[in-house]
């Protein structure tokens, strides 16, 4: 009966319940749209980042991060290769060269670029570098080719069939200097790599710098990326780390991390003023249920009714009130982050240049973490029981003959 | 044997650096089945000592003993059970709770005693069907008059089978016709179950069905006599 009681009290004074419903609806709805947003577009900046450069882990030649040169480079032997690859953790190992070389073609300057040697397959599989393809086909011993970043690309006037040359410096000093056939362009959906990646053939970097079998990264593409601490101490644990460094993305890039942390704690900040005003909002509505309510406390003492269960029955009410419009603003926020996580709104103008110098897409997906929803839920389901601690306040403290005089 | 036993009992309230005795050395005794009336005129203490008799109010002096028990020396929290278990009240203005159905408000008091829901249900029945409302019984406070939340007061307040009966001034608020209907049922259930109705009031048509009559004034008891 206590349940019963509580409920119907909240539709005692239908009017006062529904607006603060409807407050508690309407923050909720707020902060799960703008968390969605960031989460979703952070998310999609470190995908797009992680995808497009360092993948989430990575296995190094000792100081390589420090120093990025083909002298820190280090021989695959020196890692477990294979009982690395057998690890439950770990999905695949990948195999990269990169260095940076001078690159011009027939139609324009010399630009900077980035060459990367990869197996074009194990790309393929695991961070979908087929579907990036624009035109053209991925490098392969075979076509012994190259494939250009679109912006890049673009800089250098160059056309699929078009022969790109490198210039650049190779292992132990020797030169590096080649002539490619432009096999493929490719949007790598990254600003930033797509402004100077070359691709070659893995074997055909390594022979082209001189590094014959010597490896720049071994790609660790774990089955889980939610706990790269956990992975790396493992993996750390059966490999000599005396000539190589097995690095997270956040290592790798804190200042990517940071950029978004600054971000989030903006949101956050006016998520904390939103709660503030609702909870004020909110306290309102407990304050006059209170003040109304003493009269009928009191009597409910009278009659034998122990505090502790007059204090559960406002408890409950209170909390059905602040689910009713936790659940009404959770809804209401699902259909819109749905949408707006298969279609993401797409930037223009300024903010898409921004984006692009942050070196990320100007998309803003929504996310559809469930801890977003769990998260704020909880926050608004805290800020109310708190609240409702004023009224409990009163009943304990409650003389029954003062109460029932008002 | 007594039901209510009070010896000496006073309640002062503070008033700016003045002293208002509300209770003043009060010694009175409540047979079991007695139909008692405590009257006097407004201000004279009749409510305070309704309140002290049933526990709501500390007194400053003296005692209360409720069937053998001291009450004024019992913690809020034993204060309130021996309210729930012994003592039955029906206020001057109904004071049902608005969001239950007079069949709920009965029981709601056999539910915080912990009586199964057979035993609730047929004794709110029963009880609605004493005061005469047993078509009423789905009908929140709000459907009903004044007389009939009345009624409803009353079958509350017995739902608990407590010792004694305290009502102030229930009739306050009624028409006549509510007044002697209410006054019916209260005296049957007198007569016929034994029950002991405290009240407080200044309405003659209580006093003259009172069979005793307590006169209060400045806090003092000034008469009692059985009529």
């Amino acid at each position: 009966m206590l349940f019963k009681i509580a409920w119907r009290n909240i539709w005692r004074n239908k009017r006062r319940s529904l607006i603060t419903l409807a407050s508690v609806a309407f923050a909720l709805f707020f902060a799960i749209i703008m968390r969605s947003m960031q989460l979703g577009t952070y998310d999609q900046a470190y995908s797009s980042v992680i995808n497009a450069t360092t993948g989430y882990m990575q296995w190094q030649g000792e100081g390589f991060w420090d120093k990025q040169s083909l002298e820190r480079s280090f021989s695959p032997d020196s890692l477990t290769w294979q009982q690395i690859e057998q690890d439950e953790s770990v999905e695949a190992l990948l195999p990269r060269l990169e260095s940076f070389a001078l690159l011009a073609s027939d139609n324009s300057d010399t630009k900077p670029g980035f060459l990367k040697g990869i197996q074009a397959p194990l790309e393929s599989k695991y961070f979908k570098l087929d579907e990036k393809l624009l035109e053209g086909s991925l490098p392969s011993a075979s076509n012994n080719g190259v494939m250009l970043a679109s912006g890049l690309a673009e800089n250098l006037k160059i056309k699929l069939g078009d022969t790109l040359v490198i210039i650049g410096q190779g292992y132990h000093g020797m030169s590096a200097n080649g002539k490619y056939p432009v096999v493929g362009i490719a949007d790598l959906k990254n600003p930033i790599a797509n402004k100077s990646t070359v691709y070659l053939n893995l074997q055909e970097l390594q022979y082209l710098t001189g590094a014959y079998n010597q490896l720049t990264a071994a790609v660790v593409v774990p089955t889980d990326p939610k706990d790269l601490y956990a992975l790396k101490n493992q993996l750390q644990s059966y490999t000599d780390t005396t000539a190589t460094d097995l690095m997270t993305w956040q290592e790798m890039m804190p200042e990517l991390i940071e950029a978004m942390e600054a971000d989030s704690a903006g949101g956050l900040a006016i998520l904390f003023i939103l709660y503030l005003v609702i909870g004020f909002g909110i306290f309102g509505t407990i304050l006059m249920l209170t003040a109304e309510r003493k009269p009928e406390y009191g009597i409910l003492l009278s009659i034998g009714m122990s505090r502790g269960r007059m204090a559960l029955s406002t408890f409950m009410e209170t909390a059905f009130l602040s689910l009713l419009g936790i659940a009404s603003g959770s809804f209401l926020a699902l259909p819109i982050a749905m949408y707006y996580h298969y279609n993401p709104i797409e930037l223009a103008g300024d903010m898409d240049a921004m984006m692009e110098d942050y070196g990320m897409e100007p998309l803003l997906p929504f996310s559809l973490d469930s801890s977003i929803w769990l998260t704020h839920g909880s926050i608004m389901l805290i800020i109310s029981l708190i609240l409702s601690l004023y009224s409990i306040i009163t009943i304990y403290r409650l003389n029954p003959v003062k109460a029932m005089r008002r | 044997m007594s039901v209510i036993e009070t010896q000496n009992l006073s309640r002062v309230y503070q008033d700016g650096d003045s002293e208002i005795h509300a209770v003043d050395k009060i010694d009175l005794s409540v047979e079991a089945g007695e139909f008692t009336a405590i009257i006097g005129p407004s201000g004279s203490g009749k409510t305070t000592l309704l309140n002290l008799i049933g526990g709501l109010d500390n007194p400053t002096s003296g005692t209360v003993t409720v069937e053998g028990k001291p009450i004024h020396q019992l913690k809020d929290n034993e204060l309130i059970n021996f309210r729930l278990q012994h003592i039955g009240f029906v206020f001057q203005a109904y004071n049902l709770i608005p969001v239950l159905s007079a069949r709920e408000n009965v029981e709601f008091i056999m539910l915080l005693q912990g009586q199964s829901k057979q035993e609730r249900e047929s004794r709110a029945k029963e009880l609605l069907q004493a005061v005469g409302l047993e078509q009423q019984m789905h009908k929140r406070p709000s459907e009903l008059s004044g007389g009939q939340q009345q009624r409803v007061a009353v079958a509350r307040a017995l739902a608990s089978k407590p010792s004694f009966v305290l009502a102030d001034e229930p009739t306050a608020n009624l028409d006549s016709k509510s007044t002697e209907d209410l006054l019916d049922i209260m005296h049957k259930l007198n007569k016929e179950e034994g029950i002991t109705f405290l009240f407080s009031t200044h309405d003659q048509r209580v006093i003259d069905r009172a069979e005793r009559l307590i006169y209060v004034e400045d806090g003092k008891i000034k008469s009692d006599e059985k009529q």
